[in-house]
């Protein structure tokens, strides 16, 4: 039995004034195990705290209750108090008696009998209590960034800037992501390419950072400061230490129908490629799909154009096991597929594009090299028509039902860039509202309006109906004055909602990081820690959280990057010692725990034991993972014979608190 | 002061299990917004819902509970991930045993309380209590011995 | 059939292909028979049985066996062959350390049920060649009674005739039984009122003695340390003081078999009180058939069982308000 210190909060009048704290005081007292009782005005005061620590040396206390507000509120406030006077700090139980009982009842004599019930069982409960040390492990210092869009370049970058390796795994054979492909940027209206390539040769360059460009995240163990991750680089057929990027071997190839996926197919490429110039790493690539060489064994052109033999047909899928302290997810987003709005025509006909295409197509890089041509015959369009939210705040299966955030801005921006470039386009936006909260970013909108005459209109597109001469006629609604019109157009442009990369449901899996039922990861706490996976050392950067622009995307990356740098900078973790353990000599083996562990902490081993008659028997026994068990008690349950306990929240200790509530 | 321990007219003794990321802090904020429910209702935290033993529920009827109620967080939206899913499943079992050894099932409930949710926790634990009021004292799984006199 | 077990497992013992035999053996009276594990030819020649008393399933005593040398030979009826299989799948038999001679069932006698008929001074029993009836011979004569009168009572809705896992197949193999009527009882008290049922099962339970015999015989009962006997389970209960006890008992010990159960039915055919503990066994897999899908523990290596899985859009517990229950 502990020597327990019952310590009872008036917090001023808040509790108080509903529980008459001196009877509480004075009726735990009696309690099994109670040496000492107090009240007092705050017990989180300086002065409360005091009186804690004086009792507890005093009265030789080993183990104390606060009858007080909720643990959540200040649970690790008197576990500090605890420490200081020398007791563990995981002897110390909060009665909520503010939050679920003094702010919840009226009466005063009903509130004194549940805050003395409460009481009673925090004082059961800590009865039962044992010291706990929390666990220590060592960091690896290392960090892995997936995806290598601008969120994840500007993750790797400030990690290496403050001078810890980072590795990052890119899916595509170069850097860059979506950004590469975008040609101006709001609301600044500067080049994309010409503010982020720099960034992508930083990438390459810096000593701390290694890029693995086509490749995948295959499989995930460990845990935070620990993890294990194989990394699975895909067969590009290009000795990548070799190929200088010349690019000879990209206008050589004789397969030149291969839709460039860089230009969302709107051109070929070869198959053999390089996907643009500015690729980090500039290396080639051949596309398995499309080679004549690896499908039929039949050209070899490149091969005999390289002048450095950098091509390998025989190259094979390769894995590197590579260790890292803290994971950051930056997978990025994707426009869904238009292909559902039939009202929208976007598969009969070439001329309704979607934002992204819209932005190659503006493009200097771009398959018409930066002059604004419709995709089906090549002539200057004379009107466009924007359709904004295609797919966004969307009700049906179709779409989804969030805002996709970017679109209002990026849809201005095309707009305005229309309009400037060539003044005699008539440029229709059609949107449910025009969404611009950021810097500068209303004033933005607003230009397109007022400077460029954009034509802004509230109401929906109905129905986009191509005819025989090549004209879109658009039927749709002003809301605004309440009548149908109908626009006719050379070109319809259509903002699809954003979605998070199909990569990312997988990654989350084997990150065991949550995601909501879009699959974007959620965070730790959405206000909070907004840059954190409710896993630990799971950290976020960019869109693969929620839709963002590329100004949050680059605040948030380095804000993860800032998080992740925490982690790395110690040297060792301390770990939560609230977890399970499991008593060896009740174990059967029989591994149902480790199936509902969602965090994979426990594994088995067989060990020799000594039976009563000096004999030894080999048996089948779990064991906890301390650092990567969570605490969460899944295997508790799971266990038949109840060889698997949590500390900190014991069987014993639950049991006790149920009789105590009883009583 | 002396406490007055009489008390003629029935009130029901209620076992409330939460899970400290969601129900638990959503008792809290029912608390924090002054949504009152009766003092019947004696809150357990645990870590979460899946470290909640049928042996938990079943102990607490026999030392004397009329009811016992289980709330965490809202599937998805678990601290852990999984536990919610795996509460689900063994409290659907447990109750549905309950039920079939003929024991009220209104005894039981399992709801899922986000730390958002104030106001349904205090929802939530108001109709409980009423209708375990309502059942009257526990009798058909009761430990006679434990009987408060 | 019983002398083609004995050549068997004396050709395996001599071949040195296995140690020991896990078998039935000869009681005092025809119908005591025990599980045993033979060690010595000649007590196999002698004690060996097999026949149609020969009910008791084999499959839990090779625990203790698994990591001994040599290897053991066990033969199992079907049913004992999925309590078999799923102790492989729980670890708790090393299946390399087994050599599994899978056997037929027809379904086994239950004696009490034989001698309720009145009939008295067994010496012993044999299907009658059309296997609709046994014929039991006595001190007084031979007595013939019919198959479905007297059969166990897991025999009389027999899940399966297939063996799931085996080594070595002696006869025919047979199916899963797909029309079995093993949840019909279930059913039945699922349509009774609750205070029918209430009643039901605390006429029942309260019978209980608690000599564990259920927790003993059951192979999924097979934990190191039973939580009833741990003082540190906070349910530690060596007899029940009354029925809120006799509650707690059954429904923790079917629940910790829950999913893990091949309902073999062995606990209902040790209890000496004759409770129908199967009835709450069956209760689970009867829920957790309807609920998260058809499922038989010990029917393949799956690993995860109903309670160590779970989909996003399982049934949420208040379906247990609109279930079952009220059927009137």
């Amino acid at each position: 039995m502990q020597r327990i210190g019952v310590f009872v909060c008036h917090c001023g009048t808040n509790i108080a004034s509903t529980v008459d704290v001196r009877v509480v005081a004075e009726n735990l007292k009696s309690e099994p195990g109670v040496v000492f009782s107090a009240e007092y005005q705050y017990m989180c005061s300086e002065a409360g705290q005091k009186l804690i620590i004086d009792a507890i040396k005093e009265h030789n206390l080993g183990g104390i209750v606060v009858c007080s507000c909720s643990p959540r509120m200040h649970e690790a406030t008197f576990r500090k108090t605890a420490a200081a006077a020398g007791l563990n700090p995981y002897m110390v139980e909060i009665a909520n008696i503010r939050e679920q009982c003094s702010w919840i009842h009226k009466d005063k004599i009903t509130a004194t009998q549940k805050a003395i019930v409460l009481g009673r069982a925090a004082i059961a409960k800590v009865n039962l209590n044992a010291p706990l040390k929390a666990g220590e492990t060592p960091v690896t210092k290392r960090a892995l960034v997936i995806g290598g869009g601008i969120a994840g370049i500007q993750t790797a970058l400030d990690i290496a800037e403050a001078g810890f390796p980072v590795d990052i795994v890119e899916k595509n054979p170069t850097i860059g992501g979506k950004m590469t492909q975008i040609d101006k940027t709001f609301p600044t209206l500067d080049c994309a390419a010409c503010i982020l390539t720099p960034k992508m040769v930083d990438c390459a360059q810096n000593e701390n950072i290694k890029i693995y460009s086509y490749s995948e995240v295959d499989a995930v163990t460990g845990f935070v400061g620990n993890f294990t991750v194989r990394i699975r680089r895909k067969a590009r057929y290009v000795k990548e230490d070799i190929c200088t990027g010349c690019g000879l071997c990209t206008e050589k190839c004789p397969q030149k129908k291969v839709p460039d996926e860089f230009n969302l197919g709107l051109s070929n490429r070869r198959a053999i490629y390089i996907p643009f110039a500015q690729a980090v790493p500039k290396v080639a690539t051949i596309d398995p799909d499309y080679c004549t060489m690896l499908k039929s064994g039949k050209c070899g052109v490149c091969s005999k154009v390289c002048g450095v033999k950098a091509i390998d047909y025989t190259q094979k899928d390769e894995f590197v096991e590579e260790k890292y302290g803290a994971i950051v997810v930056a997978t990025g987003f994707n426009p869904i597929s238009v292909d559902k709005y039939d009202e929208f025509s976007y598969s009969k006909s070439a001329d309704v594009v979607t934002s992204l295409e819209y932005e190659r197509l503006m493009n200097a890089a771009g398959p018409t090299s930066g002059t604004l041509l419709r995709p089906s015959d090549l002539t200057h369009p004379k009107t466009i028509v924007f359709v904004q939210c295609v797919g966004s705040r969307c009700n049906d299966e179709r779409g989804k039902s969030y805002c996709s955030k970017i679109c209002c801005m990026y849809t201005a921006k095309h707009a305005m860039l229309t309009r400037e470039k060539y003044p005699d386009t008539d440029v229709y936006v059609f949107y449910i509202d025009v969404r611009t909260p950021g810097k500068g970013f209303d004033e933005f909108y607003r230009r397109a309006v007022e400077e460029y005459g954009v034509h802004y209109i509230k109401g929906m597109v109905g129905k986009v109906i191509p005819h025989a001469d090549g004209k879109l006629e658009v039927q749709a609604a002003d809301l605004i004055a309440n009548e149908q019109i109908i626009v006719n157009a050379d070109m319809v442009v259509l903002a699809a909602a954003i979605e998070p990369d199909k990569s990312a449901r997988s990654i989350g899996t084997m990150l065991t990081a949550s995601m909501d039922t879009n699959d974007f990861f959620t965070e730790a706490h959405p206000k909070l820690r907004p840059v954190e996976s409710p896993t630990a050392g799971i950290f976020l950067s960019g869109a693969c959280q929620g839709p963002k622009d590329i100004p949050e995307t680059v605040a948030q990356a380095s804000a993860a990057a800032a998080k992740v740098i925490g982690v790395l900078a110690k040297n060792t973790l301390k770990g939560n010692p609230c977890v399970a353990h499991s008593d060896e000599q009740m174990c059967n083996g029989c591994s149902q725990c480790e199936k509902v562990c969602p965090y994979g902490a426990i594994t088995y081993v067989e060990k020799e034991y000594r039976n009563f008659d000096r004999t030894t028997i080999v048996r089948r026994v779990a064991q906890v993972n301390e650092a990567v068990c969570q605490g969460c008690g899944a295997c508790t349950v799971t266990c038949p014979s109840g060889a698997m306990d949590l500390k900190g929240f014991s069987t014993k200790q639950i049991m006790a608190e149920v009789d105590a509530i009883c009583k | 002061m002396q406490v007055n321990e009489t008390n003629k007219e029935f009130r029901p003794q209620i076992v409330a299990f939460c899970c400290n990321w969601c129900s638990y802090a959503g008792a809290d904020l029912a608390g924090t917004n002054r949504l009152s429910y009766p003092a019947d209702v004696k809150i357990i935290r645990v870590p979460c819902s899946c470290r909640i033993n049928p042996m938990f529920v079943l102990k607490a009827f026999g030392r004397g509970a009329d009811g016992v109620i289980i709330c965490g967080c809202h599937p998805g939206d678990c601290h852990y991930t999984s536990g919610n899913y795996f509460a689900r499943r063994r409290m659907t079992l447990l109750f549905s045993m309950l039920d079939y050894l003929g024991i009220e099932k209104e005894r039981t409930r399992l709801e899922w309380v986000s730390a958002a949710e104030g106001q349904k926790f205090a929802e939530t634990m108001n109709s409980f209590v009423e209708t375990v009021t309502k059942l009257g004292p526990n009798k058909r799984l009761e430990d006679i011995r434990c009987k408060r006199s | 059939m019983q002398k083609i077990l004995i050549e068997k497992a004396k050709q395996l013992i001599c071949d040195g292909k296995v140690a020991r035999v896990l078998g039935w053996k000869k009681g005092e009276f025809c119908y005591d028979i025990t599980p045993f594990m033979f060690t010595d030819v000649k007590d196999l020649e002698e004690n060996f049985v097999f026949d149609d008393f020969c009910g008791a399933n084999l499959s839990k005593y090779l625990i203790p066996y698994a990591r001994k040398e040599g290897k053991t030979l066990v033969f199992l009826k079907p049913c004992d062959s999925y309590s078999f299989t799923q102790l492989i799948n729980e670890h708790r038999i090393i299946k390399d350390s087994v050599y599994a001679v899978a056997i037929p069932c027809y379904g086994k006698a239950d004696v009490d049920k034989i001698k309720a008929k009145g009939i008295e001074g067994i010496l012993g029993i044999k299907p009658t060649s059309d296997r609709n009836g046994y014929a039991v011979s006595t001190l007084y004569g031979e007595e013939t009674v019919a198959r479905d009168d007297v059969l166990l009572e897991k025999c009389m809705s027999c899940k399966s005739k297939k063996h799931p896992t085996y080594d070595e197949l002696l006869f025919e193999e047979g199916e899963v039984v797909e029309d079995c009527t093993r949840f019909d009882e279930v059913a039945r008290i699922e349509a009774m009122t609750p205070e029918e049922r209430f009643e039901f099962f605390r006429n029942e339970l309260s019978r209980c003695i608690r000599c564990n015999a259920c927790r003993n015989v059951c192979p999924a009962c097979t934990c190191e340390k039973c939580v009833f006997d741990n003082a540190d389970s906070g349910v530690e209960n060596k007899a029940a003081a009354n029925d809120f006890e006799d509650k707690l008992f059954h429904i923790i010990r079917a629940y910790h078999v829950a999913g893990r159960c091949t309902d073999c039915g062995e606990c209902t055919r040790v209890c000496p009180q004759h409770i129908p503990l199967h009835l709450l066994n069956r209760k689970f897999i009867k829920d957790m058939n309807e609920l998260y899908g058809d499922y038989m523990a010990g029917s393949s290596a799956e690993e995860k069982t109903p309670l160590t899985s779970y989909k996003l859009d399982d049934a949420e517990p208040s379906i247990v308000y609109q279930r079952g229950g009220d059927k009137k």
